[in-house]
């Protein structure tokens, strides 16, 4: 008999032991599970890793791509002054926006989740419309609003300068909106009741409960919504392509250098530029969602709303009005425009710019409705082809024993995308898919692209979604499968899936609608012929057929607005399905 | 064929020297056991000490660093779980929330493409077994948590594995819950005669359903041996004082192997202690055995205590005691109401205390260094 250690101190045998292990025979379905491994790995590295590295080369080699230059190019960026400008601008943008943004989400989620002000489910709806349209039309209607033939400028007077910063901002603000609103409302619902009733049976005032009980505890969510919009705003390629005019930001310069001056060098370098802040606020995200899921106990009491005093109910509530109020009129003036004949010359009702389609001077028969089913196909198989990799990805990661370093790497490169602009990833994929030496050339100029890079613009999220998902359920499904001889994929479909088939929706639903809207990764993949909508909003601004990129603009709208509502059908469905098993 | 190697070859599972470390931790240290078929055994120990990690290697849901396992005397070491022959029940239950009862207990016989009908009869029969005929069609959250751990059992039972492991299964469950399935676990196994290890960490669980009882300190064994054995006489201080109550008192060794000195008592052991002169010692009594008030003439090991505190649990007084001499030593006796109305036990008395020299053990103090 012998003393006893604590089993933190390693015996000499032991630490011998420590890496060794006894390995286990490998059986058929091991190795079914290990080439899947290889072939996500395969699928991450050739869309992802392969081109961000290949974009990152071409930035250290010449202009005509010949010779290798080394930095040369950031040199000349940082020493031109016409250049380097665009990432101030890119800067001062992003954190204007990002400031303005948090503060008016912030009131917002905090009307609509801790007052009885009325009206808050249809405020909470109306504030999240902005995400059912590409990020250019809200600046095509700031035009139409506030530009210099606006209706905002022409009965007032005033012009307030919309084309530059100003405009650039309001469209940010308008589009990051929603995103940080989501956010906030979360955190803020997640309030712990007992702290309220600790601080009020102390006594302490309003305004000092707000101080140190409200604001301590959104703190993380603060946080990630101001490193969300400032991401949102300074990648956005849409409305500063529109509104900007002689204001370059990053995103517009590298459309600029790329597709305007053919200088593709260039082009990457301030790609990687662009790369730069992204990472970093994506890193930042990172380290403040993990403390976040830190703070959060298992059992909150959750804090319901409370009536406020009534001059503050009536503040909030004329701030809730304005902002909806606003939002609706935008898409007032979305309607407006797309059914008038000239804005604002001759404001006669027509139907015709949903018949006729010009763009680049060619007329396509069918007009914006062929556009449209272009956006449906391109949105339907990115949605099929991303969830279910997405979902099958994270359900590899997660639900694997052993293969602890591969795993590892697998997710961190399952949420890089988060961090890549869309313009970047575009320009990247360009940069390797439009080389024929490439075996896969042959995607070039097709659907299957686009789609594959909407995938990939949008990866992390629904990949954090599943995962999160996933490490719900008892990790001990796959030990009792096991133990009952079943193999991996009859419990992954039987059972998993099942599971986490609300999960699997919302993810699909979440690819769907932004597949409808994306355009900055697009904008360097598409051919004549098979522009998106999102796209095509954006070439008939340029082409100054402003009215159909009013009416396709509405189209994409109504189409999301439709699809959220056959989803949400199916969610119902779903739940009806597994009520069942839920109930107790 | 000597003796020990047959009874070798005669053993059901054998555990041969296994380790397991996490990084720096050693979850699992040079572990060797034994257990025949049909034997119920328990993996007793405080959180953290390896049973689990024990458990799960011996399913195969862990690998090993060094070791071997044989089951029936088949080699298992490297087989994955869906090769190797056992069922298993985790604490959660583990259902599968999206299938019926029936269709959970049927998982198992699926995978081995029976007969539909083999599948429904089967099925029939354990839903009996576990007694619960009638909530074959019921979805697991419609089940209470005792009938969930009883399909749950259902399931692994179903493919009649040789080896049936049960990690924590009633830790989930209430007190009242859990008192009646865990005889109903025993008999269900006695019945079948399926060998069965059982990982806890509630002592009075292992007490009632083990045949044999394996206490785990750190990744080793500290104890193995019958309920009543381990009860009665802890090898270790850590097992004394894991498994029931435990008083311990400071003290030295006397010149005879059979007495121990306490403070200014010289208190004998009828187990001789075999230590040399002088040493220090812990003398460990376990509160239902000082006897307290009114001693015999004649009685050894008689001391007189001072009642500090008086505890009213219900069924019986406890009583908190310090001995004239040892005044930082607490003693903790149990008392029964009658005896305490009849010797007027109060506050602030002082009263002779006997601890009998067979329920007395005496440990070296360098052992007291494994204690929790």
């Amino acid at each position: 008999m012998t003393t006893t250690d604590l089993p933190t101190k390693t015996t000499p045998a032991a630490k011998n032991l420590q890496r060794k292990r006894v390995r286990q025979k490998v059986s058929a379905e091991d190795i079914l599970r290990r080439g899947l491994f290889v072939l996500l790995a395969a699928w991450l590295f050739v869309f992802l890793i392969w081109p961000l590295y290949r974009s990152l080369a071409r930035s250290m080699y010449d202009k005509a791509g010949e010779e290798f230059v080394g930095i040369a190019n950031y040199v000349k960026y940082f020493t031109t002054a016409s250049t380097a400008v665009s990432l101030r601008h890119s800067f001062n943008i992003a954190l204007v926006s990002m400031v303005i943004t948090v503060t008016l989400a912030f009131i917002f989620a905090y009307a609509i989740t801790r007052t009885t002000i009325p009206g808050r489910p249809f405020l909470h709806a109306v504030a999240r419309l902005p995400m059912f349209v590409p990020s250019l039309v809200q600046a095509l209607v700031f035009i139409y609003m506030f530009g210099n033939n606006g209706i905002f400028t022409r009965a007032t007077g005033f012009n307030i300068g919309l084309y530059g910063p100003v405009g650039i901002v309001m469209s940010e603000v308008f589009y990051a909106f929603p995103h940080a609103l989501i956010i906030l409302v979360a955190a803020l619902s997640m309030a712990d009741a007992r702290l309220y009733e600790a601080a009020q049976s102390l006594r302490a005032s309003s305004a000092r409960i707000f101080f140190t009980v409200t604001l301590p505890s959104v703190r993380y969510g603060l946080m990630s919504a101001a490193f969300v919009v400032f991401t949102l705003a300074i990648t956005d390629f849409g409305a500063p392509k529109v509104v900007g005019g002689d204001y370059d930001v990053l995103a517009t310069d590298i459309y600029n250098k790329v597709v305007g001056q053919q200088d593709f060098a260039m082009g990457a370098t301030i790609s990687t530029l662009l790369l730069v802040p992204t990472m970093v606020a994506f890193v930042l995200d990172r380290i403040v969602q993990r403390r976040q899921l830190a703070q959060v106990t298992a059992d909150i009491t959750p804090l319901g709303p409370k009536r406020h005093s009534p001059l503050t109910q009536f503040v909030l509530l004329s701030f809730c009005v304005l902002v909806a109020v606003f939002i609706i009129s935008t898409y007032g003036v979305v309607i407006v425009g797309a059914f008038t004949k000239y804005w604002p010359y001759d404001l006669s009702f027509t139907t015709r710019h949903f018949t006729r389609f010009y763009v680049a001077g060619a007329h396509h028969k069918g007009g914006s409705f062929i556009i449209l089913w272009n956006s449906i196909k391109m949105a339907t198989v990115a949605t099929i082809a991303g969830t279910f990799i997405v979902f099958s990805s994270a359900y590899l990661i997660e639900k694997t024993r052993g293969l602890n370093w591969a795993r590892s790497i697998l997710y961190l490169l399952s949420i890089t995308p988060l961090a890549v602009p869309g313009m970047v990833l575009g320009l990247s994929y360009v940069f390797l898919f439009n080389d024929p030496k490439t075996p896969f050339n042959f995607l070039y100029g097709t659907m299957g692209i686009m789609a594959i890079s909407t995938i990939f613009h949008y990866y992390t999220v629904p990949f954090l979604t599943a995962s999160t998902a996933l490490k719900q359920m008892d990790p001990e499904f796959e030990s009792i499968g096991e133990s009952l001889e079943a193999p991996f994929y009859r419990t992954f479909f039987r059972v998993t899936v099942p599971v986490a088939l609300p999960a699997v929706i919302s993810i699909a639903m979440y690819f769907f609608l932004n597949a409808l809207v994306t355009i900055s990764a697009l904008v360097f993949l598409f051919v004549p012929g098979k522009e998106v909508a999102s796209l095509a909003v954006m070439l008939l601004d340029d082409a100054g057929e402003s009215a159909q990129a009013m009416a396709l603009s509405l189209l994409i709208f109504l189409t999301g607005l439709a699809s959220r509502g056959i989803f949400y059908l199916l969610t119902r469905g779903v739940e009806a399905r597994t009520q069942a098993w839920k109930q107790r | 064929m000597n003796d020990t190697e047959k009874s070798e070859l005669e053993q059901y599972l054998r555990i041969i020297n296994v380790t397991k470390t996490f990084g720096e931790l050693v979850a699992v240290d040079d572990f060797s056991l034994d257990i025949q078929e049909g034997e119920f055994v328990c993996l007793l120990g405080p959180s953290g000490c390896g049973k689990t990690t024990l458990l799960r290697m011996i399913a195969g849901l862990e690998e090993q660093n060094a070791g071997d396992l044989y089951q029936a005397g088949k080699n298992i070491s490297r087989l994955p779980p869906h090769q190797r022959d056992f069922g298993i029940v985790f604490q959660s239950y583990a259902l599968f929330p999206n299938l019926t009862a029936t269709q959970n207990i049927a998982y198992g016989l699926e995978s081995r493409k029976l007969p539909r009908k083999q599948i429904a009869d089967r099925v029939t029969e354990l839903l009996n077994l576990v007694g619960l005929p009638d909530v074959g069609h019921k979805y697991p959250s419609q089940l209470s948590g005792g009938q969930q751990q009883r399909i749950a059992l259902a399931r692994a039972l179903a493919p009649s594995p040789g080896l049936m492991l049960l990690d924590e299964p009633l830790s989930a469950l209430d007190a009242r819950v859990r008192v009646t399935l865990r005889l109903e676990i025993k008999h269900l196994q006695k019945r079948l005669g399926i060998t069965t290890i059982l990982v806890t960490h509630d002592q009075e669980e292992a007490l009632v359903m083990a045949d044999r009882i394996v206490v785990m300190n750190a990744g080793r064994i500290e104890q193995v041996g019958r309920p009543e054995e381990i009860y009665r006489s802890p090898a270790t201080p850590f097992v004394a004082d894991f498994v029931g109550v435990m008083n311990f008192l400071p003290g030295f060794t006397e010149q005879e192997s059979d007495s121990v000195r306490c403070g200014s008592f010289k208190l004998h052991c009828a187990e001789p202690h075999n230590l040399s002169v002088g040493e220090k010692v812990s003398l460990a009594v376990r509160p239902e055995d000082v006897r307290v008030g009114a001693a015999n003439d004649g009685d050894s090991n008689v001391v007189p205590g001072h009642i500090d505190e008086v505890e009213f649990l219900g069924s019986f007084y406890r009583l908190t005691i310090h001995l004239e001499g040892l005044e930082d030593a607490r003693l903790v006796a149990e008392v029964s109401i009658n005896r305490m109305r009849d010797l007027e036990i109060d506050v602030g008395k002082t009263l002779p205390v006997r601890l009998p020299p067979d329920l007395v053990r005496v440990y070296p103090s360098e052992m007291m260094g494994g204690m929790a």
